[in-house]
């Protein structure tokens, strides 16, 4: 919900919101990775400061100081800069964001069991259950800041609504530092004033044709009939943003967020308009995929392969397989083969993405052996290199094509896959 | 060109000519079906679509011997609509007038010097009987491919050594053999052809119920077969590339086999199927005397069903894929099928027998690989 910021409603002073069965929490850290570089560097509270860096530089988090000359999250460094010259530039230190991430984690499980983490830094929290113990949402989001604020050192941002759709808005609209309660009978009326945009699944195309339609608010997309929205946007879209619109949400926080997908991607240090690179990456992404795959337990019918060009445009192009597989060979020949499909002319590539869908747990499939198939194939040479893996570490085994060239340089796109 | 044709005759040839003609064609000429009338009271309905032509001949009452070019699709769906009563058809400047009884029609032609000229057939033929054929080619063509990301096994590869030709089709998970004598013009001919299963069945399907189909596959590198029966031609490119060396995979020996009633065991397959999911197979435990059928597990559905079954060898249990047995069985015309093992993760060969006793029918064979089943 960062592409747009979301209005602040005004809640009346002094005005208690009645909380009654708005039991889903969407907590979201504020500027998270700035706000952990924070504590390394007290003396910068108050100034613009920026996360990011390296040699692809593009800004991972920045402080409310530095949001309010224009600096956004995914904004190239360089742009960053100018926009805000005098902001202090950090590089980031994901051990420390893990180490936070994981004392709110368990700040949050304390509270209650169905926690559903989005990320290192947002989760649902369901708190039906914790209400006799801890008293309403409404308290149950105060204590969850002052615990979070007091053990980590960080504030936060809290949406109290029915729906997680509707407590994630409104964690968005209470940022920074804020608490936001939409009371059931005032969902409809919060919802309704926002942009089209701020509705779950609506991305820039969509929100294009919404708006060529004349759907600016949520208000005109809950009074559109719901035809002309699935004749406009697709049955399952159409249909799921009329819901929405009405505040209706049936998805329950899920404690354990299944797998619905693995998968890798690498953007490269430099764009690459060499197919042998891109090729080589992959293989390398192919491998890292299948490998976490097998180690999951996990087959998947479907591969899929992302490729985003240098203007930022992105492909993505899938095939789904007879039946599913764990097999890095053949995760990498269709990756290969739908890469090829594209028929790039020396395009300037920025990132490449593998990726397996449609995933079942490896041990209850039946396999449909194929003809002239060696009895010991590729699989149990993954079985094999797995084991190797697990013993001497990843990449101890690996492709010949994925060692590193002599005298690599760090900015080398496979460099990082070399084992640390 | 002016001309009247039996609207039965009309109809025939527009449909056979519409076969080749491309849903989306590259140049909108190929949307055409060419019609060319002669003096001697022959019109040849002609379509192409760069890959495969198709080329008709019928008798016809030429009053003006000439050529047009029509959209196929239109003629095709309007010959179909006619009443059974003589057509005539007249070119009038750009335009085609079809008559036939009271309705007329006004087609607008597209310029005939465009259209690209068939290929010739290729020299180096022979001929086959076609209900053989038509038989051969549907008890290979199930195997095929229809996966279009692997051209090669999208077709049927032809060999042919002297009077003895072989069609083989395989997708990977089974693989169909057929052998069969035709009558080659030269007795040392010697050929292979990769053939699009597809353009196969079509021609096949429709030149089978004529006696005799003359086959012509140029010598050496040609890169097209033709076919020719009752006044029907077409040609075909073949398909591009090295066909993997399936003959190989036949088992050397099969230690064990079991011969079952084909029409029962069918139908046996089709019904404890229905509880079988999407890619979950049929179970057969062959032993002595019976064979039994398994399908589903776990909480869901399940299903068995036994049948009797003579059995030659060890007693051994092996799964299938069931659409891909039933293709296998359905390809076999005896009354009984033979289905021999070596072991349980090791493919299966399907033959047809003719008696209980006796033996199996080795001109058609269906190499079965089972599903390994979940640990």
């Amino acid at each position: 919900m960062s592409r747009r910021r979301v209005p602040r409603p005004v809640q009346p002073a002094g005005e208690v919101p009645d909380d009654t069965g708005c039991t889903v929490l969407h907590v979201d850290m504020d500027a998270f990775f700035a706000s952990v570089e924070l504590l390394r560097h007290p003396h910068l509270r108050g100034r613009p400061v920026i996360v990011g860096g390296g040699r692809r530089g593009v800004v991972l988090s920045a402080t409310y100081e530095a949001r309010r000359a224009g600096v956004h999250a995914a904004m190239p460094m360089g742009r960053a800069r100018r926009l805000c010259p005098q902001a202090v530039v950090l590089p980031p230190h994901h051990e420390d964001y893990a180490r936070v991430s994981a004392g709110v984690m368990a700040v949050f499980r304390s509270t209650t069991e169905r926690v559903e983490p989005l990320s290192l830094d947002e989760a649902f929290l369901d708190v039906a259950a914790a209400r006799r113990r801890l008293g309403g949402p409404t308290a149950i989001a105060r204590l969850l800041r002052d615990r979070i604020a007091d053990e980590q050192g960080i504030t936060c941002s809290v949406g109290v609504a029915a729906t997680k759709f509707v407590a994630k808005l409104a964690s968005a609209a209470a940022k920074p530092d804020g608490l936001l309660v939409v009371p059931r009978a005032r969902t409809v009326e919060f919802l309704h004033e926002l942009p089209v945009a701020a509705l779950w699944g609506v991305g820039e195309r969509t929100e294009e044709t919404l708006l060529r339609l004349g759907l600016r608010t949520v208000a005109d997309i809950a009074h559109t009939p719901v035809e002309t929205l699935r004749r406009a946007l697709g049955e399952a879209t159409g249909r799921s943003l009329h819901e929405l619109s009405w505040g209706r949400d049936p998805r329950p926080v899920h404690a354990e967020r299944e797998e619905r997908s693995v998968g890798a991607e690498q953007t490269f240090a430099r764009d690459v308009d060499d197919p042998r690179l891109v090729h080589r990456e992959i293989l390398r992404l192919a491998e890292r995929t299948a490998g976490r795959m097998r180690a999951a337990g996990l087959a998947g019918r479907t591969v899929v392969l992302k490729v985003r060009f240098a203007d930022f445009t992105t492909l993505t192009r899938s095939r789904t397989l007879p039946e599913p597989t764990d097999v890095t060979r053949v995760v990498h020949a269709t990756a290969h083969g739908l890469y090829e499909a594209l028929g790039l002319q020396r395009a300037r590539i920025r990132l490449v993405g593998v990726r397996v869908e449609g995933l079942v747990p490896a041990s209850a499939q039946h396999r449909q052996l194929v003809l002239g198939e060696r009895p010991q194939g590729w699989r149990e040479a993954d079985e094999a290199v797995d084991r190797v893996s697990a013993r001497f570490g990843r990449g101890a085994v690996r492709p010949a094509s994925l060692l590193p060239p002599p005298g690599a340089e760090g900015g080398d796109p496979w460099a990082a896959a070399a084992p640390r | 060109m002016k001309l009247q044709v039996e609207r039965d005759v009309l109809a025939e040839a527009v449909a056979w000519a519409a076969r080749a003609l491309p849903s989306r064609p590259p140049v909108p000429v190929l949307a055409g079906v060419l019609l060319e009338a002669d003096a001697q009271g022959t019109v040849t309905l002609s379509s192409f679509d760069y890959e495969v032509s198709a080329r008709v001949e019928v008798p016809a009452r030429v009053d003006e011997p000439g050529r047009a070019l029509v959209s196929g699709r239109l003629l095709a769906d309007i010959s179909r609509s006619l009443p059974a009563r003589p057509v005539e058809l007249v070119t009038e400047g750009t335009k085609v007038t079809l008559s036939c009884g009271a309705s007329r029609f006004n087609l607008l032609t597209m310029p005939v010097e465009e259209y690209p000229s068939l290929p010739a057939m290729p020299s180096g033929s022979g001929t086959l009987p076609g209900d053989t054929f038509t038989e051969a080619v549907a008890q290979v063509t199930i195997a095929a491919s229809r996966d279009e990301t692997l051209p090669i096994l999208t077709g049927v590869r032809m060999e042919i050594e002297g009077n003895r030709l072989t069609l083989m089709a395989t997708d990977r998970y089974r693989l169909a053999m057929r052998e069969l004598e035709w009558q080659p013009d030269a007795p040392e001919t010697s050929a292979i052809a990769l053939v699009r299963a597809r353009t196969l069945s079509e021609v096949a399907r429709s030149m089978g119920a004529t006696g005799s189909i003359t086959m012509a596959l140029g010598q050496g590198g040609a890169d097209l077969i033709g076919f020719e029966a009752g006044g029907r031609h077409a040609t075909s490119l073949l398909v591009d590339g090295e066909y993997p060396k399936v003959r190989a995979l036949f088992p050397a020996e099969s230690p064990i086999h079991a011969v079952v009633e084909r029409a029962p065991l069918m139908e046996a397959v089709k019904r404890v199927a229905l509880v079988a999911e999407r890619n979950t197979p049929v179970r057969l435990r062959f032993e002595d005397g019976v064979l039994a059928l398994e399908a589903g597990q776990g909480e869901d559905a399940q299903a068995s069903e036994s049948l009797d079954a003579t059995l030659t060898g060890e007693s051994i249990s092996i799964a299938f894929n069931p659409q891909f047995l039933l293709d296998g069985l359905g390809a076999l015309s005896t009354t009984y099928a033979r289905l021999s093992f070596t072991q349980a993760t090791r493919p299966a060969v399907l033959t047809g027998q003719r008696e209980a006793e006796g033996d199996d029918d080795e001109s058609y064979r269906y190499l079965l690989m089972p599903v390994r089943l979940a640990t």
